[in-house]
């Protein structure tokens, strides 16, 4: 081995120990952005040491550096334009659309690798499996942040014969993949396995429900990583592989911690066919029982005379954009010495976490979030939970067998004195079934945008304490 | 099976059980924003995609090269940077009160 080869070996295990230190210090926000950055430092010696190889081996032509300083900026340039200018309520589709282009990376690497029909089975198995997972995850997370942004319907798009086609795709790939792994080789194999790769990454995604996308992503997310280290084994190059098992693993435990807080299997969230994502529109109603709707002013009277007041936001609030107005009403609040702390479901919001960085976005400190546990510990001592926008996360019928939500983990909403509900209307939630917290009698509903409602909760309590 | 092979795949191994270990103890509070830096992080592919850009010779060499470091730096860099900028908003509660 060469000195520079050497130095180059050496600057990629500070780059893959920089991964896991940063990994390890977003155990808590307070050091979570050091650590994020300390991540970035491991990136840029990585590519530094890449540099010196190629600089070093001197077998890069003059249009190959232009090439790939041209393919460098224009990725750079978007990446960054496209990272500074999405609102944080679009941040899932973003992620996924990274996550994309990502696996798409991954794919195109060990192309080449496999076109020719020479080469050792250690370098073609992994080849052949980075392919086929590198592509499967480029068309499945661009559908993914399709369906998210509303170019893809987020219902579930069912066909009939779907799992035929299915089938018939992961065939034609496991036969295109033997033919490449044996030596036969050539282009129109690699062709027919990416193209098998790329159809069955749509077939497996548009059957599932945009309420299920969060774990798809995320699930996606790891087999990127996934197909980074078969990249690494291809190109023989540590760091892809650390790098790459590491998010592997890590995308793995998200994605099992996520689809546990919906309280749905993996296996019955691929199968799909369940969640549309967007559940305003549902039919309303609640089955005949009353509803008490209260207006602004004595919801604001509530408010404006209890000690302790639990926010429960959900989707109807980062729909809405509505952080900022909360955040004005918990200051009002406040002023008037009253606690007030928010109880955030795993799953409020668009991703685990995401509500989170939404009341970060609006000056919230993430010391008054209360997770799941926390909070139902706080609530029964609550004199009024103000609910904006979360439905299915509050239903006490989760608690009951035999419905769309059994078993699922919820907020205990219905043991706070008393609840203030605000929401356009009755509608449902992705579950599609009523919310019987909405016709307890001690819950008042406020029909309004979650916008609008908070805004005027925050003008009548300012006008109640003068 | 090569030394070198079962070298690589030795580490490959570790590396996952690091990552299972690493990721198992992190808040729901931060679950987004360690998704998109575990992204960031597979945009390393960056590093694979600068060595296959940098032996082409054909044209098809030259436009693969350039779809896959754009692809990879896109990755990377839109990656880091979104979850730099949630990251920044959270707050410790001292320096917002």
């Amino acid at each position: 081995m060469s000195t520079v080869e050497t130095v180059v070996r050496l600057a990629y295990l500070a780059a893959a120990t920089c991964f896991v230190l940063g990994l390890h210090l977003m155990n808590t926000p307070a050091t979570a952005r050091r650590g994020n950055r300390l991540s970035i430092a491991g990136m840029l010696l990585a590519v530094a040491a890449t540099l010196v190889l190629l600089v070093d081996s001197g077998d890069t032509s003059p249009a190959g550096w232009i090439v790939l300083a041209a393919g460098a900026v224009v990725g750079s340039v978007a990446g960054l334009w496209a990272a500074r200018a999405v609102p944080m309520t679009a941040m899932p589709q973003l992620v996924s659309l990274f996550n994309a282009v990502g696996g798409g990376a991954a794919a195109l690497v060990a192309i080449p690798e496999l076109a020719p029909p020479a080469d050792a089975a250690s370098v073609r198995v992994p080849a052949a499996l980075d392919v086929v997972i590198g592509a499967l995850t480029f068309a499945g997370s661009l559908v993914a942040a399709g369906k998210l942004q509303g170019l893809v319907p987020g219902r579930p798009v069912l066909f009939p014969g779907a799992r035929v086609v299915g089938g018939a795709l992961a065939v034609i790939g496991a036969v295109a993949a033997g033919v490449l792994v044996r030596g036969y080789g050539g282009g129109a194999a690699v062709a027919v396995l990416a193209a098998a790769a790329l159809a069955l990454g749509v077939a497996l995604v548009l059957p599932i429900g945009g309420a299920d996308m969060p774990v798809v992503i995320s699930l996606l997310n790891a087999c990127t990583g996934t197909a980074v280290a078969m990249a690494g084994f291809v190109t023989d190059n540590s760091v892809l592989v650390v790098a790459g098992a590491l998010v592997g693993a890590s995308g793995a435990i998200l994605t099992a911690l996520m689809a546990a807080a919906m309280n749905r299997s993996l296996a019955a969230i691929l199968l799909g066919g369940y969640g549309t994502g967007d559940g305003a529109s549902g039919p309303s109603g609640s089955g005949g029982a009353p509803v008490r709707a209260v207006t602004a002013d004595d919801a604001a009277i509530q408010l404006a005379y209890a000690r302790r007041v639990v926010v429960v936001p959900g989707y109807g609030l980062a729909a809405a954009q509505a952080q900022h107005a909360l955040h004005e009403l918990a200051t009002v609040l406040s002023a008037r010495g009253t606690e007030v702390t928010y109880a955030i479901h795993p799953v409020a919001g668009r991703m685990p976490g995401h509500m989170n960085v939404l009341l970060a976005e609006a000056n919230i400190p993430y010391s008054d979030m209360q997770e799941l546990d926390a909070a139902n510990a706080a609530l029964p001592l609550a004199d009024v939970a103000l609910v904006v926008g979360a439905n299915d996360v509050t239903n006490p019928a989760a608690r009951r067998p035999g419905n769309a939500i059994s078993g699922m983990p919820i907020l205990d909403v219905d043991r706070a004195a008393a609840v203030i509900v605000v929401k356009r209307s009755m509608g449902h939630g992705y579950a599609g079934i009523d919310n019987e917290l909405y016709t307890d009698p001690k819950t008042g509903m406020l029909f309004a945008d979650a916008r609008a409602g908070l805004a005027a909760l925050t003008a009548a309590v300012k006008t109640l304490v003068g | 099976m090569s030394a070198e092979l079962l070298a690589t795949l030795s580490i490959f191994l570790l590396a996952l059980l690091v990552g299972f270990e690493v990721i198992g103890k992190v808040p729901a509070t931060l679950h987004t924003p360690l998704m998109s830096a575990t992204n960031a992080i597979h945009g390393v592919i960056l590093v694979g995609a600068m060595l296959v850009a940098s032996v082409a010779e054909t044209t098809a060499d030259y436009a693969l090269g350039f779809v896959v470091t754009a692809f990879a730096a896109m990755n990377v860099v839109g990656g880091y940077v979104v979850t730099d900028r949630m990251l920044g908003m959270f707050r410790a509660p001292e320096a917002s009160r």
